[in-house]
């Protein structure tokens, strides 16, 4: 839908509001009024906010679960490659994959790629570290952190109109309506 | 819920006290723990506790210093004791690291909405209480800048460390147990710290907040992946705090040494490693909320449910202690039995008395709600058993090396000026820590006590 369009003016239109419930309400509507490209901000996790956005499912789980096989398998054959291949000490004929003394190393890796995973994945799909966005050329948008909670509609939206836009999300309620620059 | 017919009050009502005191709104609890950190000017008082506990981190420094310089030979340890004291703070303060993890991962996992005020600045106790903690063993190595040693990595000498010893359990256990703590800690930061990059008065703190943010904007998709992690995160913390203190155990369990080798270590560790951690936890929780008006936030409601579950973990405890004697009779081992005879009037046997005064006896003053709801009496019970835990390691470490199968091989162990410098270096670092967390983050996670605004309005507004 963008093609042969140039780059929008504005990167979206951002609309204020003062109760969670709010919040949610307009991203509902918005979605069913046909919006894709829109995030909602919030100074807390709001329950069925990502979901009215249309989102509902993430990888982390998988990555998780991935990051926990890598440590776990990975623990398990360093100390099998380590004590039963490069440096095999016989112990009184005893077996030198003495499997039960290598659980606890095999567990804690388990633990810790999973962890890590868990973590690096989150922030990876977050797109974080990213310490600039346009949204917080509005300065109204330092409460976002605090008490007050907001709806982005961007431009790169196909049923973006930046008059008809900024009149929706008028009526949903909201406190205000800001301009973001890019 | 039908509508008709008597209705019951609910959990949350039968409740005299609430987890946060009515009247809060989203900004004003923001304002208030965001106020410590960025507006509020630094006391005397902090000053003072700063100055007194960064000179303790001086004294470590120096008994640091001392014992690079001249070796472990300034202990006290000898054989038949080679542990001594190294080892004792380092069970002790690992056993502290315990409750700030598990505050936050089992209580987040049961949906124990009250630990959202109390969570934070126990998992900061945990951090700082592992870093003390693996302070001593690698000192104890005796040549502690060969630490890496204990790593497995393909070195030219062509050896590897021994797998099948507890001793290389534990590194990998206290490493992964620090890693994810931090990993917990940090990731429940971050949408605070993007509080406070918001709320900064000045450059550089805009800018010293906003680089530890990562440019954090409370995105709906954001948060959906973040409690994902998180509570991904919690599920995995929670078995690891059940097994590094169980590796830990396995340090002595696994030897064949009277005292030590038996099966009960493991779930006795992990029990009082929790007792003792909750005992910290509110040593420092009760100062912390006075200190800084927190009254509102860490209810009577906080102290009174961590003086149970330390009643609770006590008596776990208690039970261990009952246990051990007993199959230390049952078992019918002549060695066993000796040793559990000398821990009682044997040379050490007035520590061993201490540690039962301290850890049951005084305790059971817990099972009176006069007193779990009186703070100065809570603040000195949590202290009596920060001591007796430290004597009940001082007992398992040392009782059962002095005196082992032969007497011609038995001794006496007594600490050097520079054991005790060591043991009090360490909690200065640790308190020291303490006081540069309360001042530059935030000690009460800001966004949970949000959620938690927004359910109680959630609630009264029904």
């Amino acid at each position: 839908m963008l093609r042969g369009r140039a780059k929008p003016p504005i990167y979206g239109l951002l609309a204020e509001f003062e109760a969670p419930a709010g919040l949610v309400a307009a991203a509902e509507r918005a979605r069913r009024e046909g919006y894709r490209c829109m995030d909602a901000y919030a100074p807390f996790p709001v329950d069925g906010l990502a979901e009215a956005l249309g989102f509902r499912h993430t990888r982390v789980p998988l990555i998780t679960l991935v990051g926990g096989s890598i440590g776990g398998l990975g623990g398990y054959f360093m100390q099998y490659w380590i004590t039963a291949i490069n440096y095999p000490v016989n112990v009184g004929g005893r077996p030198l994959n003495s499997w039960p003394a290598f659980i606890p190393v095999t567990f804690e890796l388990t633990v810790l790629g999973a962890a890590l995973a868990a973590v690096l994945g989150m922030l990876a799909l977050n797109g974080l570290p990213m310490p600039y966005h346009p949204v917080f050329h509005v300065p109204r948008f330092a409460l976002a952190s605090r008490d007050r909670f907001f709806l982005c509609i961007e431009a790169k939206d196909p049923k973006f109109d930046r008059q008809a836009t900024r009149h929706f999300l008028k009526s949903l309620g909201s406190r205000d309506v800001f301009e973001v620059p890019h | 819920m039908g509508a008709d017919g008597p209705r019951l009050p609910s959990v949350a009502e039968r409740r005299r006290t609430p987890v946060i005191e009515a009247g809060y709104t989203f900004a004003t609890v923001t304002d208030k723990i965001s106020s410590i950190v960025l507006t509020r000017p630094t006391t005397p008082g902090w000053l003072v506790g700063f100055l007194l506990s960064f000179s303790l981190v001086m004294v470590l420094f120096y008994a640091i210093g001392y014992l690079l310089l001249a070796g472990v030979g300034i202990w006290g340890i000898n054989i038949p004791v080679g542990w001594g004291f190294a080892i004792v703070n380092f069970v002790w303060w690992i056993g502290i690291g315990h409750a700030g993890t598990l505050i936050s991962a089992i209580l987040l996992l049961l949906n124990q909405k009250w630990r959202a005020s109390i969570n934070r600045f126990a998992e900061a106790m945990t951090l700082f209480a592992v870093a003390c903690a693996a302070l001593f063993p690698l000192l104890h190595l005796g040549r502690p800048w060969l630490f890496y040693w204990l790593f497995p990595y393909p070195s030219t000498m062509g050896v590897w460390p021994q797998f099948r010893s507890p001793l290389v359990w534990d590194v990998f256990a206290v490493a992964t147990y620090f890693t994810v703590s931090l990993l917990f800690w940090f990731v429940g930061l971050i949408p605070d710290l993007a509080t406070l990059r918001d709320r900064a008065d000045t450059r550089a703190k805009r800018i010293f907040y906003g680089i530890l943010a990562m440019g954090w904007r409370g995105s709906a998709m954001h948060w959906y992946r973040y409690e994902t992690a998180y509570l991904l995160l919690a599920g995995l913390a929670a078995p690891l705090v059940v097994s590094v203190h169980t590796v830990v155990s396995f340090d002595f369990a696994i030897a064949i040494l009277p005292g030590w080798h038996s099966t009960i270590l493991p779930p006795y560790f992990v029990a009082g490693a929790i007792y003792s951690g909750f005992a910290m936890v509110l040593t420092l929780a009760i100062p912390l909320r006075t200190a800084y008006g927190l009254e509102d936030f860490i209810t009577m409601r906080h102290l009174e449910n961590m003086a149970k579950v330390m009643l609770a973990t006590g008596l776990i405890v208690a039970y261990s202690y009952l246990m051990e004697l007993f199959m230390a009779w049952y078992s019918g081992n002549i060695y066993e039995g000796f040793t559990a005879w000398n821990r009682i009037v044997g040379p050490y046997g007035p520590i061993y008395w201490a540690l039962i005064t301290c850890n049951v006896v005084l305790l059971q003053a817990l099972w009176f709600k006069r007193v779990r709801t009186n703070v100065p009496a809570l603040f000195v019970l949590a202290l009596i058993v920060n001591l007796g835990m430290w004597l009940e390691r001082f007992v398992i470490v040392v009782t059962s090396l002095h005196r082992d199968f032969l007497p011609s091989s038995w001794g006496m162990y007594s600490p050097t000026r520079w054991d005790w410098a060591v043991l009090i270096g360490s909690i200065g670092l640790f308190v020291a820590l303490l006081f540069l967390f309360i001042r530059f983050l935030p000690m009460i996670s800001i966004f949970e006590m949000r959620e938690l605004v927004s359910e109680t309005e959630a609630r009264s507004g029904n």
